[in-house]
């Protein structure tokens, strides 16, 4: 994505931005304090997001901790490490966690040895009380993240699986490490949502992660006193209209931002929720779900998202504009001032371009992502020997045992053994009973459009183009297809429509595609294969579908010029073609040129003229290929 | 199991609420999907159902809580060889069951298997019923049905349409009843309901965050209370509470009374023409809906504001996909209402 802001923490001493370079040294030295206090106060908030977190695990739900592994991160967990009472349990959930180990299933030693089934609890129900660290939160499947939600829910596990019927209490907030790069990974909302925290530590440098001044004894006070904490009208109201202001849609949102303050009121040693205990909560809980940004109060000429302005809750008190009204300000405005200075900075900035997609991701990308013949629809079990990814299908095991036993017993018997170990008669399963479950996935195919948005002409290409894609989605679920799509125009590609199988989240992204600017042919290619690496990593099958009429007039560095630009678009597709990924360039153009043509030789692509495209005959093709 | 949040504490969603009461009312309607955004309080509400509803006779020691007034071809095979051989059923008082379909149950929990423990300790082949069985004449929830593992929505919704869950695996041949309303939550965002399994459900709701600043102050208030003590919350809602099992209890009772007009019929048939919704279920989904909801009302027979009431939910997830239309469902069914009724 090209809206990346500088980001305060990556910008070294010496480094200053160009414009400020040309001020006098005082400037510079200013604004390097500037960023260095912002970065204190992020430190800062970080660290009281912990202690917040230590002291209400239950009621907080989580934390997503956002940062790649590096010393920062580390701080940051040693230092919940050390608030966290020592005799709580602090459990690690590895990445590809099996279900039964997660939720409790059938413990096959302990089965075998007694005889009968005999249960074994799970990760999470012995995490009750305590606290649980998921790693690269990111790739969590989808199962292990739906899951973890309901244990959230619930405050219990219930397992219904392998013949055992059983409920937990699993009582324990979720500390999830996210170790996301960039916009397409991230935590699964179905868990995000169940967090009160959203931190990003990712760029806050080793030297502002300084020792926090809390520790456990006052956390111990906070817990003992939070019961008794009281929240005010007044203070709730200031949370839930924050909270509509800043587009926080989901209600869990404002009753954690209830939970943050008044662990903070708890954790001041106060009884009462003040104001500053808000505010922190806006910063921590509100501030970075925002989806669009609050009305100003003075009318600036800025550009609106297309969500009504929460005018209802701002007009009460209309007095407030004046600045020297400070303090007679509605708490609310606040409150909302304090969440608007915690917004990250790049999301700030695509907030104000009006440029943020629902950031809603699939439950967990990585679905799909594990090995071939582990993965997928279990397709019943075969006779075979566990181990080298195999896994055991113990039930079937057991059953495949079961009707020897009596024979097996007596042959025991025979040979002058003993069937018993302990009082338990023992269950005998031979090599010959092993049972392994087979799994079938098919790879299913993602096509991606890649769409010239150039032009007059791109008016309708895209029309097209939407047609098809809405086309192919509507009866996607049956072939098990996902469909992505890309658009370049003007300085560069863009990634419109993230690989999806949801009509309704296509649509909405759809929905306001732009138009218009030069024909940025080889940036377009490039993003095509990096998107289609990206698909081919998780285990699908990416199809490329390029709609263009091959005349690239912008060349890869964003400058114009027709030679230059058709000359990267070749090279583009000479490296596309080294990718072999299998694709269709059509050719929009009105009458068929030889551009287009020369362009899907150079990336080993099929050629299909269409001038007079419809929706219907390009899905048609499509499918064709695919 | 920690108490649920009672439903009659749930601010706003009428129509989700409603949805659930016309499906507790009338087990024929076929369950309820209610599809919306996060954190809108679809499981609070379905899983506060099961404290709701009123208790049901159930044949004593029967595993798959048949009824005992039922015809013989609705028994388990045990109940209805005791009662032919002039054995008396005893009869107990039981909840309606509520059953959650966990995520990631296995094809043997949700259907049955054989019963491990008796046949490892004593060589005996048994049958162990699963969670179908245990739903008969109650409701199987699942939470996020778009997630569901294709090869078990294959079997709920074979059971679903015969009512009868046969299995044949593993040497047992088994059949019971299993008669249930599916109630389905899930978010669109995470993925598309297949259609199969979507017409499967009676009603179909929408929910959307509430966007008003008092309703969302009391949401955060009620959740709040409810957890710093749960049984007093509980305690305090029992009265409202058990004033809508009453409800639910007549409505009931007066179900087979309230009378359906032919224009009644008339008017059904012109919606679902008029959209163009597939198939028959539509529109008889509709009338028991409308039927359901008037006994809920204490209306004698079914007029008009019932039948637009309840359109909505009975018909928007029957409509065949427009691409080209990009009104979202909910729209068009309103936009016929109004045209039809002049509302």
């Amino acid at each position: 994505m090209s809206t990346a802001a500088p980001l305060p923490g990556q910008i070294a001493p010496g480094q200053v931005p160009a414009d400020a370079a040309t001020v006098d040294a005082a400037a510079a030295a200013e604004w390097q304090a500037q960023q260095a206090s912002q970065l204190a106060a992020r430190w800062s908030d970080a660290c009281l997001a912990a202690a917040l977190f230590a002291a209400d695990p239950v009621g907080t739900g989580g934390v997503n901790l956002r940062a790649l592994p590096g010393p920062v991160r580390d701080i940051w967990l040693e230092l919940l490490r050390e608030l966290l009472p020592p005799e709580e349990p602090y459990r690690r959930v590895p990445l590809h966690i099996a279900d039964g180990r997660l939720l409790g299933g059938l413990d096959l030693a302990a089965t075998l040895h007694a005889g009968r089934p005999v249960a074994e609890r799970g990760l999470l129900a012995e995490a009750d009380g305590g606290v649980v660290l998921l790693a690269m939160a990111e790739r969590v499947a989808r199962n292990t993240a739906a899951h973890l939600g309901a244990a959230l829910d619930n405050r219990e596990v219930m397992v219904e699986r392998d013949g055992i019927t059983a409920r937990t209490p699993a009582r324990f907030g979720v500390v999830a490490l996210d170790e996301g790069a960039n916009d397409e990974e991230q935590v699964p909302d179905t868990l995000k949502d169940r967090f009160a925290v959203l931190l990003d530590l990712s760029d806050i440098p080793y030297s502002a992660a300084l020792p926090a001044d809390q520790d456990l004894d006052a956390i111990r006070g906070a817990r003992a006193r939070l019961p008794h904490v009281q929240l005010s009208d007044d203070m709730l109201e200031a949370i839930c209209g924050t909270a509509l202001a800043l587009g926080v849609g989901s209600l869990r949102a404002s009753l954690f931002a209830q939970r943050i303050a008044c662990a903070a009121a708890a954790l001041d040693g106060r009884d009462v929720v003040e104001m500053d205990d808000v505010s922190a909560a806006a910063r921590l809980v509100l501030a970075p779900r925002a989806t669009r940004i609050p009305v100003p109060d003075p009318p600036e000429d800025q550009q609106q998202p297309d969500e009504p302005p929460p005018e209802d809750n701002q007009d009460d008190d209309p007095d407030s504009q004046s600045p020297e009204q400070d303090i007679d300000k509605p708490l609310e405005d606040v409150v909302l001032e304090a969440a608007q200075a915690a917004i990250p900075d790049n999301l700030l900035a695509m907030l104000k371009m009006g440029t943020l997609r629902t950031r809603s991701r699939s439950g967990g990308k990585s679905g799909a992502s594990q090995s071939g013949s582990l993965r997928g629809r279990p397709a019943g079990t075969r006779r075979g020997e566990p181990g080298a990814g195999a896994r055991l299908a113990v039930i079937d095991t057991l059953r495949a045992a079961a009707p020897w036993q009596r024979l097996r017993r007596a042959e025991r018997l025979r040979q002058g053994r003993s069937i018993t170990q302990g009082g338990e008669v023992l269950v005998e399963v031979r090599q010959d009973d092993f049972r392994v479950t087979r799994y079938r996935q098919r790879s299913e195919t993602t096509t991606i459009f890649v769409v010239d948005a150039s032009g007059s002409a791109a008016l309708h290409r895209l029309a097209e183009a939407k047609g098809a894609v809405e086309l192919l989605l509507a009866d996607c679920y049956v072939r098990r297809d996902r469909v992505a799509m890309l658009a370049f125009r003007g300085p560069g590609a863009e990634l419109l429509l993230p690989p999806t199988r949801s009509l309704v989240r296509a649509k909405r992204s759809l929905a306001g595609l732009p138009g218009g600017g030069g024909t940025p042919l080889a940036a377009g290619i490039d993003a095509a294969v990096e998107l289609a690496d990206g698909v081919q990593r998780r285990g699908g099958t990416p199809v490329v579908v390029l709609l263009t009429d091959g005349r690239a007039n912008v060349s890869r560095d964003g400058i114009g010029g027709r030679a230059r630009a058709t000359e990267d678009a070749l090279a583009s597709a000479r490296a596309f073609r080294t990718a072999e990924l299998k694709a269709l360039v059509v050719d929009m153009s009105p009458r068929p040129r030889p551009d287009a043509e020369q362009l899907a030789r150079a990336m080993g692509a099929v050629y299909l003229p269409l001038p007079h495209a419809d929706a219907a005959a390009l899905s048609g093709a499509v499918q064709a290929v695919a | 199991m920690p108490a649920a949040f009672p439903f009659s504490a749930i601010v706003a969603q009428d129509e989700m609420k409603l949805a659930i009461l016309i499906a507790a009312t009338d087990q024929s309607i076929g369950g309820v999907l209610v599809f919306g955004d996060r954190g809108t309080g679809k499981s609070t509400a379905i899983r506060a159902l099961a404290a709701l509803l009123p208790p049901m006779r159930v044949v004593e020691g029967c595993a798959y809580n048949c009824d005992p007034d039922a015809p013989d071809g609705a028994l388990c095979a045990a109940c209805r060889e005791r009662r032919n051989n002039g054995g008396k059923l005893k009869v107990r008082k039981g909840q309606v069951p509520v059953v959650d379909l966990p995520l990631g149950a296995t094809e043997d929990r949700v259907i049955g298997a054989l019963d491990l423990e008796s046949a490892l300790t004593r060589g005996e082949k048994r049958f162990e019923p699963g969670l179908l069985a245990r739903a008969h004449r109650g409701f199987l929830y699942i939470d996020e049905a778009n997630l569901l593992e294709d090869h078990l929505v294959d079997a709920l919704l074979d059971v679903a349409a015969s009512g009868e869950n046969v299995v044949e695996r593993e040497g047992l041949s088994v059949r019971h009843p299993a008669r249930f309303v599916l109630v389905g939550s899930g978010n669109p965002e995470e993925g598309e309901l297949r259609p199969q399994l979507l017409d499967r459900f009676g009603l179909s709701v929408e929910v959307t965050t509430p966007q008003d600043l008092k309703t969302r102050m009391q949401v955060v208030r009620l959740r709040d209370e409810f957890e710093r003590d749960p049984d007093a919350f509980i305690e305090k809602h029992k009265r409202k509470d058990s004033k809508i099992r009453r409800r639910i209890l007549k409505a009931k009772a007066h179900l087979d009374q309230v009378e359906v007009p032919d224009e009644g019929l008339e008017r059904a048939s012109q919606l679902c023409m008029k959209l163009g919704t597939d198939g028959l279920r539509g529109e008889l989904t509709l009338i028991r809906a409308a039927r359901a909801f008037a006994a809920l009302e204490g209306d004698e027979s079914v007029a008009d504001k019932h039948l637009m009431r309840v359109a909505p939910p009975a018909l928007r997830h029957r409509l065949r996909r427009n691409v080209l239309d990009d009104a979202g469902s909910t729209t068009r069914v309103n936009r016929a209402v109004e045209e039809l009724f002049g509302a």
